[in-house]
């Protein structure tokens, strides 16, 4: 057993520094509040925002016997193989953000999920944003330096209440040898907000994912936008879904992603099943070495009041942009650079300027590798 | 400024620019006319050293130095810039952020420059994308004012611009080739497409030459070639002999 930590800052420099990558704040500067999880302990929850709780999940099942409500609702149980290996966990480990109702906390709080010495961590988060509230949350997960092998299960059930505005962002630092397998899938109700933001950009073995919201009132939105790089070795089948269950819903699904090597399926998927519904895909790839880009945007819609389009484009950097940069006097490197980090910069409307000031950081650290 | 000699340029394994011979004094402007098709944008493209434009033989001599096969940001540190006629619409980059990474320019110099072409509101569009024609040359003037190059080829400046905004660029183009000091003291050079000629409206040419099926077949003055070619069509150009 090593010595406790009950803080990231215990931890070593090469792995707080790691942390630092994931977006998340070892000091808790600009944080309302921060969780911390390594491997199947729960070392750190605390939260200094009023009208917010952070729970850890059995204490928030302790609590609240309305908690049950929520628990394995948005996520089915037995979803998948991975889902029931989480549910059939003797004691649930993860974090419950609750925002009551019409709080507003514009700074977000962090939860880091760290892999330590465990074959396989499992996480259960539900975050609940109750009518009129808003919480940004970022996740920032990453193993040990020192870990060669191992693997995460994510289950995250979000619930964005009535007019409730929900941001959640997640940077992934794992190393080359961990499997990740996220699992959630978000409810929003009339005039609810939900935003989803996921930056991958270092190495990893294997990461599945298919995110799904559900928009069940009248003038929900979701948005969900990622952002990755898939090194050689890297195999990464995203995708995210909407589910436009209520009328005035709208949603748009953005994606970039660049293979230097690696493989990504850009996955995507729209149902537009109710009167006045708009949903769009934009899925770019981008080759910069032999690898596997595959983009399957899919749309359906089931009646004659939904609108939904795509587009796809998946190919290598156009010389003559590189020249045109080049004609101004940028070496051809520093022109690949420039169009690549233009290719990555994904404005995301109505994100908190400190989150999108992460995702740029995030990128700029990764973009030295290209 | 510029001295080319027997140049032969080939795309894709064709020769298309025959034996160019090009002589541009410091100070001093040149026109190139001709049809469609006749080569004057590969020609600029190769002096620029665009990659797919081959130079099978000859040499261009820039400032005294060989640049025949030199990269093409090399060149444009030497003092040559392009104000391109279909420039490329590059999402993600920031017009004001390309200015910044190329000039190393205070964002407040910056902006006065791009007020000065009321291109203020796009500093932080993506470059190019949406652009209307007229907006898009006054990004490429901006760009070319924070640049200040030595030598300017401007391919077809007035293509897609209404009056206006011709205007505009016709004096910011004179004032780039520093049309307003006096001939003696003027040191920056420039070669410029044009079909119609409205930009002679603005700045006055020393000479002209006129380009057909990848051959110099004419020089001389540009107002007179201009003439010529409105009243007899580019035919009246073929009598010429190749020099």
């Amino acid at each position: 057993m090593q010595t406790e930590i009950t803080d990231m800052e215990h931890l070593s420099q090469e792995d707080q520094e790691r942390l630092a990558q994931t977006g998340l704040e070892v000091g808790m500067q600009n944080r309302c509040g921060s969780f911390f999880q390594i491997d199947q302990d729960v070392v750190q929850t605390t939260c200094g925002a009023e009208g917010i709780e952070m729970l850890p999940i059995k204490i928030a099942l302790e609590k609240y016997d309305w908690m049950r409500d929520y628990y394995w609702n948005a996520v089915p149980a037995d979803a998948d193989k991975y889902t029931k290996y989480v549910a059939k966990q003797e004691t649930p480990q993860g974090l419950v953000v609750i925002a009551h109702p019409g709080v507003k906390v514009a700074m977000p709080l962090q939860a880091c999920l760290f892999l330590r010495e465990e074959a396989v961590q499992h996480v259960h988060n539900i975050f609940i944003a109750r009518e009129d509230s808003e919480i940004h949350i970022i996740s920032g997960c990453a193993s040990s330096w020192q870990k060669e092998r191992g693997a995460h299960i994510g289950v995250t059930e979000i619930y964005v209440g009535k007019g409730a505005r929900v941001t959640s962002t997640m940077i992934h630092n794992w190393g080359e040898g961990i499997s990740v397998f996220p699992r959630s899938a978000t409810i929003v109700e009339e005039e609810g907000t939900f935003l989803s933001n996921y930056v991958c950009m270092q190495p990893v073995n294997r990461v599945v994912m298919y995110p799904t919201a559900r928009l069940v009132g009248k003038n929900a939105v979701a948005r969900f936008s990622s952002i990755v790089v898939a090194t050689p070795g890297s195999f990464l089948d995203l995708g995210s879904r909407t589910i436009l269950a209520a009328e005035q819903t709208s949603t748009e699904l953005i994606s970039r992603a660049i293979t230097t090597g690696g493989t990504v399926i850009s996955r995507g998927h729209i149902l537009g099943e109710k009167e006045n519904t708009r949903g769009h895909i934009e899925c770019k790839g981008l080759i910069l070495k032999d690898g596997t880009i595959h983009a399957i945007p899919e749309i359906e819609g089931t009646l004659t009041g939904t609108e939904l389009s795509h587009e796809a484009a998946v190919g290598k950097i156009a010389r003559h942009e590189i020249e045109y940069l080049m004609a101004r006097g940028l070496s051809e490197d520093e022109a690949t650079a420039t169009i690549i980090r233009g290719f990555l910069d994904v404005k995301i409307s109505g994100l908190p300027e400190v989150l999108q000031r992460q995702i740029d950081d995030a990128i700029d650290k990764a973009e030295s590798g290209f | 400024m510029l001295d080319i000699s027997d140049l032969h340029v080939s795309v894709d394994g064709t020769e298309v620019l025959h034996d160019i011979n090009l002589h541009i004094g410091q100070g001093e402007t040149h026109v190139l006319m001709g049809p469609n098709g006749s080569g004057k944008s590969t020609l600029l493209k190769a002096i620029m050293g665009f990659g797919s434009y081959t130079i099978t033989s000859g040499s261009i001599i820039f400032k005294g130095e060989d640049i025949t096969h030199m990269p093409i940001h090399e060149r444009a540190h030497l003092g040559m810039g392009m104000m391109f006629q279909h420039p490329p619409a590059i999402s993600g980059l920031k017009l004001g952020k390309l200015l910044t990474a190329t000039s190393h320019m205070d964002e407040g110099v910056i902006e006065a420059l791009a007020q000065s072409v009321n291109m203020e509101q796009f500093l932080a569009r993506d470059i190019n994308v949406g652009f209307s024609g007229g907006e898009m040359k006054r990004s490429e003037v901006l760009q070319l004012k924070v640049q200040q190059p030595d030598y300017l080829m401007l391919d077809e400046p007035e293509s897609g611009v209404d009056l206006e905004n011709m205007n505009l660029m016709g004096k910011e183009i004179a004032a780039l080739l520093e049309k307003d000091i006096h001939i003696i003291n003027r040191r920056r050079s420039g070669l410029i497409i044009t079909h119609t000629g409205y930009i002679l409206d603005y700045l006055e040419a020393d000479q002209g030459h006129v380009m057909i099926s990848g051959r110099i077949r004419c020089h001389g003055n540009a107002r007179e070639i201009l003439r010529v070619v409105k009243e007899k069509g580019y035919g009246e150009c073929l009598r010429c002999k190749p020099r």
